[in-house]
Parts: C-alpha cells; structure tokens; sequence
C-alpha cells in the first residue's frame, strides 16, 4: 500500500515537532518534578538536590531532550519518576481503558447522532428538524463535567441503576462474561456524558449533508420514477450524505481524547486522560511526552483508517492519492 | 433535595431510617466488635513512595500506616499523650544523650520473620535519620543504637536532644521497616518502597494503579482478636464530588480528610445513614497563615505587618471560608495543642480604622485611587480553604488601601516561586502542627534556611532573639523549661509577626455509620484501624 507508507513516513516530522514541542512548553512551567514532589511531601535542602541529581533534573533543558529523542529513536518512552516504572507499562495499563470509552462514545455519537440527522433531514424545516437541531446544540453547550455529575446524581445515587465511578467493581475477582458486563454496566454513564456531547456534531453534519442532496436532480428523477419517500430518504440522500461524516469520524477523535479527561476525572476511570492530567500536575516530562505520543500516533492511525475508508467508499479519492 | 431523598427511601428502604435511629443508642453502650467484613474508603491520591518510615506526610500514612507501625501512636487518654505500638515503654536519661525504648515481643514481620531490635535500630539510623523528609531533623543528632538484647533498643544523641521532642516526634516519624528487607540495597529505590512489608494489622495485598489498593487482615497481628476487619479497600476518587456521590451511592463506607467538600456537609449530614465527624485529626493541625516576604521594604516595617493583622477578620474567615469547621489561631501553636500552647500572646483585633492608621504612620498614604502600595499575593493551592482566603484576604487589603494581585499557581509552580524564586510579597500556606514547635513549625520563622525548602521561612525574615530562643529550646533537657522557651517564642513571634497566623483546622470524616470506633485518637485516620469494624 502506497498510501499507507506514504503517510507514516509523513507522520514522523509531525510527532517530531509534537514532542519538541510539547517538550519546550512544558520546560516554561514553572517548577519541575521535584518542586511538585516535595511541595506534597515536604523536604530539607539536601534531599531536593539529591532527588534533582537522581531523576536527572539537574541537567540543561537541551541535554534532557537530546537524551529523550535518542532514547525515543531507540523505542524506548523513558522512566516515569512519578510512579517509578518504566512508561510504556503505565501507559499500556491506562490505554485499554480510554480507547474502550472513546470507541464507544465514538459509536454512541456517530450511531445516535447519524441516525438522528436523518431524522432531521428526512424533511428539512420541519418541526421535528427545528426540535433535534436546537436540542442537540443545547446538548453540544453542556460542560461534560456537569453531564457527568447530573448523569451521577440522577442514574447512581437517586436511581442507582449504574455505579457512580470506576472501570469496574474493585477487587471483585470477576472474570470471563461477567467481568465484561460489569465493565460494560460501569463505562454506561462516561460514555453517555461523553458520547452525548458529540452526538450533536454528526446530527449537524448528517442534517446540513442532507438538506444539500435534497436539491439535487437525482432526487428529483428519484420522485418522478414514483419511488418511496423512505427509499428515497435511506437509499439515495442519506447515503450519499454520509460520505463527510466519515471525514469528521477522523477529526473528532482528537476532540474526544481532549474530552476523556473530563470524564476520566469524574467518574475515576484510570485512563489516559487523567494520567495527562497527573503528568502535568506533577510535572512528569517525559510521562507527558509518552502519553501525548501515544496519542498522536492513535489519531494519525485512525485518520489513515478513515482515508482508507473513504477510498472504498469515493473511488475518487483513492485514485487521486495513486496518482499523486 | 434531600427532602425528596428521606421520602425515596423511606419507600424504597423502609428498614433504613429504622436503622439508623438504633443505630445511636448502641455507640453509647458499648458493643462486641463484629469480625469480619470488607470497609471500603475513599482516597484522592496515590503516592510515588508509600514508606511511611522515608516519607512521613498524611497521604502516605493514610494507606500505609495500617501495614507499618509506629514505636508509639497518639492517644486522647494515654499518659503524654501516647498509646504503645511497637515499644511498650520509653524513658530518657537525665543527659539527653540516649532514650530507651522496650520493644513489644512476639511481633512478626508479614513474611514471618520475627521483629527485633536490630530492625529499630536499623530503620532510625539508615532510614529516618539520612532518608525521612522530618527525621532528618529531628534525628540529625542520633549517633548509634545500641541493642543490648532483642526487645531493647537504646538511642545515643551526640548532642543533648530534648526527651520531650523525641517523644512527640513517635508517632509520625519512627515507622518501623524490616532491616532484612532492606539491607545492602539502595533503600530510596528499594521497590519494597510500594510492596510494603510491616508488623501492622494489615497486609498490602494489591495495589491497581488509578483505582483501588487492597489491604488483608494479617492473621498473625500482635493485638489480640484484631483486626477486625477482613479487608480494607482504598478506593482511587480523584473527583472530590465524586467521594460524595460514592458515599451516598453507598459505594464506600469512608471518607477521610474532608474528601467531601466542606459545602456539601450541610447536605449529606442529613442523608439518613451518613455521619459527619469532626474529631480524630487533633493531631494532625492545620494552620492557616500568611507568609511575608520581608525582602520588600513596606513589609518589613512592623507597622504594615500589624495593619495587615488588624486587617483580617479571623472570625468571618472561620464562618464563610471554613463554615464553622476551623478555630481563629492567635498564634504558631495551636489551641488544641495541650502542652506548648499559651493564650498570653498580644492580640490583633479585626480593627481596619486602626490598620489605616499605623499605615498612615508607616508613611504609605494612599495615593489619588486610595492605594497605598501594591503586593503579589500567592495562594496555595492544595486546598479549597486557602483559595478562597486568598481572595478573602485580596478584600480585606483592598480596604485598608493595599492592592494585592491574587497569582494562581498550581502546586509545581506554587512550590518553586514561593519558597525557591521568592517570587511573592504575601502568600497563603498551610503549614501542619505535628504535636510540637521543632518538628514543623520553629522552621517557619528561623532563619539561614536554604532556598527550596518547602514549608520554611523563605520571606527572608531574620530576628536574633526568636533565633535564640530556637536554638536553646531544641537543646533543653527539661520539658518544663523547654515548654516556658516555646510560650516566650509564641509570644515573640505574635509581637513581631514574621506570619500571620488567621485560624487552626482539622479535617472532616464522613462515614456510614455502619462503620465503628471511628475517629477514637487524634490521628485516627492515620492509624492502624485495628479496632475498626463495620456493623452489618
């Protein structure tokens, strides 16, 4: 696959300038692993410089990441001080658990929003379009800390239908089926607050795509050979519509790692969102650079899937790339 | 809201409220304990290194102190204060030079070694003395231990150190770890730093990052009949609305350290079930201070330092900051501190027309906006509390004509430009009382402290006399003696104001009051929970 070697190789300046980036903004912080150490602790003089000497912080900034960038060209992530291990376990232990709520808030949002703006754009202008538009941005507005805790308030604590926090039940020492219907019972309300709130970028896309191809001649010669409404609508306009969603599918996943640390926080799901939030606390270098890292490479892997996709689905754009 | 929440539940659970109100009568009269049971509590964070014997802060004895045990832990009715753990008695010569400490036999390690001696003397020289962020204080004089048998363990100071400090200092700071665990290793990195291995009631059985640890009853704890409980689970809520919810959810029986915000107690103490406790943190004392920084001219004239005190309202900070959950400090010691604490100190009444004044007198007259001069003020960040006194005290200045900038800081950079850059005029910090003025707080004011040291007086203020007084204090024998130097430097400290302290506070427990013998010693919720049960 042309494609797919051309856009790894591509991929490589861009995590480059993610890191060094990444790397400079966290070194104009102030404070550094130790300060945010010992301001938890509490420490005397000699025990500051002896931890700065140990974790490597006594170094210049630019010999620090010259070690990191040589140590990355060799696929190592480093070794986290904060939690004395080396990154890529903490990372790999958290990564199951966010691309286990981003996929299915990604589902939830592409499926119920996609469906949704059919409905809508099945009769643009209508009452029930006017309903989900303005229902959906109202949703869209909602801070997802406070969906979250209003979904907590009504669903676990009134209700308690779902608990109000964590991956699983803690130290059940379930297994098999029942352990993933537990992990499926807990991740209902994050991916609710988290899938809810982007649901309304697919309905606005879906809608807007439709109300476009409405328009078209096709549709006219559609009407004018007698067939359905519903055929017309799912067959030919909803189809055809469906084609930029696949686009945003792509450009959301990085908006959804941002909103998983929202989440991740308040319902104490220990995923890679609340790890970036506690490398940053903490100021863990190089745990930051891993987990920003990991992500960019997801987001790139899955805008090359996306692309792929597109190629299967508009012969056109596979043929441009070849031909590129 | 909670209104609809009794008549929910007086349908759903009928049996609850019920509960509840049997449940009073039977924490007057005394119950056998129920055994078993697993009390899952909550906890906000996860410490890199949970030894408590390196590390001795509350979040790392919150989990820690129920796996490794103190030589001694505080008691409300024990003589000084104190309860055995590991050492049955302490006594100290005459000379200050060496304590001796019986140790409590037929205690074992949780992997079946047998605890000695050999394991104290180890600990206190090659861990709390070189390693432990306040023993390196409090044992920098500690020059050997001498074990003349298995259960006798005999301090030698080089200097002269004061009984009475080493006596205070048992409970936070002489965590007992095994010497076979740790010896010939780099102890710092040793990973048993995380798998701990103590004497305690409890074993660390797991510990999953980001959600839970897991403690088990140890079968083999030296108390007899305990521990009660069969395990205790810590619960990983970062959230602090989370804690609440979880509580009331019924998901956890415990949160400790005000892991429930002060605002939502109103409420949740009417939820039926839940009980709101304010006792068990008498040792563990947080004060409210401001820090100055005596490098800027206005503040080191000692009128401005007394505007600013008359300033401060400590009773409306006390009401609206701590809802009633905190007590007006009148100086370094805390009221509740039974020993050090004296009343006889000069008082700064909340007095703003009087603060006007002696600026005047300072010299600094308000300009045409009405300001007199402006501040950077730094609030730290670790708690709600001192957020919210940090825009308390921006009001309070503004009335007196002084112009503080509030700067936000996380607690990084909070860290490194208070006490390493001096980047600050005024700043807000929680300093702790640990039961006496050398372990944590003559470190506040004294001066020659070098940079970068948290928690110290990094204002730049030097005062000859309190100096002294620190410096005799730390080496008189007499307790007697030693307890009139820190009245006399309690007193010098209010006259001079180096810190202002505004009010003393502990923190809240709410529980499930299925949950038994909470909160019965002053540091309760950094003990062994030996005695806990949960009442099904």
């Amino acid at each position: 696959m042309l494609l797919l070697r051309r856009r790894l190789i591509g991929a490589i300046p861009v995590l480059l300038i993610v890191v060094v980036g990444t790397f400079l903004l966290l070194e104009a912080a102030p404070g550094d692993a130790v300060d945010a150490y010992v301001g938890m602790t509490g420490g005397d003089a000699g025990l500051i410089a002896e931890l700065r000497q140990t974790w490597g912080l006594d170094q210049p900034a630019l010999a620090r990441l010259a070690a990191y960038l040589w140590s990355l060209a060799h696929l190592d992530l480093g070794y986290s001080v904060t939690f004395s291990r080396p990154i890529r376990d903490v990372i790999l232990e958290r990564l199951p658990n966010t691309l286990l709520l981003m996929g299915s808030a990604t589902a939830l949002s592409f499926g119920a929003g996609s469906l949704l703006g059919i409905v809508a754009g099945a009769r643009p202008g209508s009452f029930r379009d006017r309903f989900l538009s303005i229902g959906s941005l109202a949703l869209y507005a909602v801070p997802g800390f406070w969906l979250g805790l209003v979904l907590t308030v009504l669903f676990s604590v009134q209700l308690r239908w779902f608990p109000s926090s964590g991956i699983e039940t803690i130290a059940s020492g379930k297994a098999g089926v029942s352990r993933a219907l537990d992990i499926a019972q807990h991740l209902v309300l994050p991916v609710a607050a988290l899938g809810i709130i982007y649901l309304a970028l697919y309905l606005r896309v879906m809608r807007a795509g439709m109300a476009e191809i409405w328009r078209m001649d096709f549709v006219l010669a559609a009407r004018a050979k007698g067939i359905s409404r519903r055929r017309i609508v799912w067959r030919h306009v909803a189809r055809n519509a469906l084609l930029p969603l696949v686009t945003m599918l792509g450009l959301q996943s990085a908006a959804m790692l941002g909103g998983s640390v929202v989440i991740e926080s308040v319902f104490s799901i220990p995923g890679l969102g609340r790890l970036a939030q506690e490398a940053v606390g903490s100021r863990d270098t190089p745990l930051l650079l891993g987990i920003i890292l990991v992500s960019a490479v997801l987001v790139i892997l899955i805008n090359l899937v996306v692309d792929m996709l597109y190629a299967v689905l508009d012969p056109r754009v596979g043929a441009s790339e070849e031909s590129a | 809201m909670s209104d609809s929440k009794i008549s929910r539940r007086g349908v759903l659970a009928g049996s609850a409220f019920l509960l509840a109100s049997t449940a009073l009568p039977s924490t007057l009269w005394a119950q056998a304990p129920k055994r078993g049971g697993r009390l899952i509590v909550a906890s906000d964070s996860e410490p890199r290194n949970l030894n408590p014997a390196i590390v001795a802060s509350n979040g790392v004895f919150f989990i820690a102190s129920k796996v490794i045990e103190p030589l001694a832990e505080a008691s409300f009715d024990g003589k000084d204060g104190l309860e055995p753990r590991l050492a049955l008695s302490w006594e100290g010569s005459e000379d200050g030079r060496s304590v001796t400490f019986k140790l409590r036999e037929n205690v074992t390690w949780h992997d079946g070694k047998p605890f000695t001696s050999a394991d104290v003397a180890f600990s206190a020289l090659q861990v709390w003395k070189p390693l432990q962020n306040l023993g390196r204080v409090v044992f920098k004089d500690l020059e050997a231990v001498d074990t003349p048998d298995a259960h006798t363990a005999v301090f030698h100071f080089s200097k002269p150190t004061p009984f009475q400090l080493i006596r205070n200092a048992l409970p936070a700071l002489t965590s007992v770890v095994a010497k076979h665990i740790y010896e010939g290793s780099d102890i710092a990195e040793n990973p048993a730093n995380t798998a701990l291995v103590g004497t305690g009631p409890f074993k660390l059985a797991e510990h999953k990052a980001g959600e839970y640890y897991r403690l088990e009853r140890n079968d083999k704890y030296w108390g007899e009949g305990e521990p009660h409980l069969d395990e205790i689970v810590y619960r990983v809520l970062p959230d602090r609305a989370a804690a609440a919810g979880a509580l009331e959810a019924e998901e956890i029986h415990l949160a400790a350290f005000s892991a429930v915000p002060l605002a939502d107690l109103a409420r949740i103490s009417k939820v039926p079930g839940i009980e709101v406790v304010t006792k068990g943190y008498e040792g563990l004392t947080y004060q409210l201070v401001v820090e100055i920084n005596h490098r800027r001219k206005e503040l080191a004239d000692l009128k401005v330092r007394q505007a600013i005190a008359h300033a401060i309202d400590k009773d409306f900070v006390v009401k609206t900051v701590f809802l009633g959950y905190a007590a007006p400090a009148t100086g370094p010691v805390p009221q509740n501190d039974k020993q050090f604490y004296t009343k006889d100190v000069p008082a700064y009444e909340f007095d703003p027309a009087k603060a006007n004044a002696l600026l005047d007198e300072a010299g600094y007259k308000r300009d045409a906006d009405g300001t007199r001069f402006k501040l950077k003020l730094l609030p730290a960040p670790y708690f709600n509390e001192t957020k919210q006194f940090g825009d308390y005290l921006r009001q309070a200045l503004a009335a007196i004509g002084i112009d503080a900038q509030i700067v936000n800081n996380d607690a990084a950079a909070h860290q490194k430009a208070v006490y390493t850059d001096h980047d600050f005029d005024l700043a807000v910090a929680p300093p702790v009382f640990r039961g006496d003025p050398a372990i944590s707080t003559t470190i506040l004011v004294q001066s020659g402290i070098p940079d970068g040291v948290p928690f110290s007086n990094q204002g730049g203020y030097k005062n000859a006399e309190i100096d002294a007084l620190i410096e005799m204090a730390s080496e008189t024998i007499d307790a007697e003696a030693r307890t009139a130097l820190y009245r006399e430097f309690q007193k010098k400290v209010v006259e001079d104001l180096p810190l202002i302290n505004v009010a003393e506070w502990s923190f809240i427990t709410v529980a499930r009051d299925t949950v038994k013998n909470v909160s019965n010693n002053p540091r309760w919720a950094v003990s062994n929970w030996a005695d806990t049960y949960l009442e099904t």
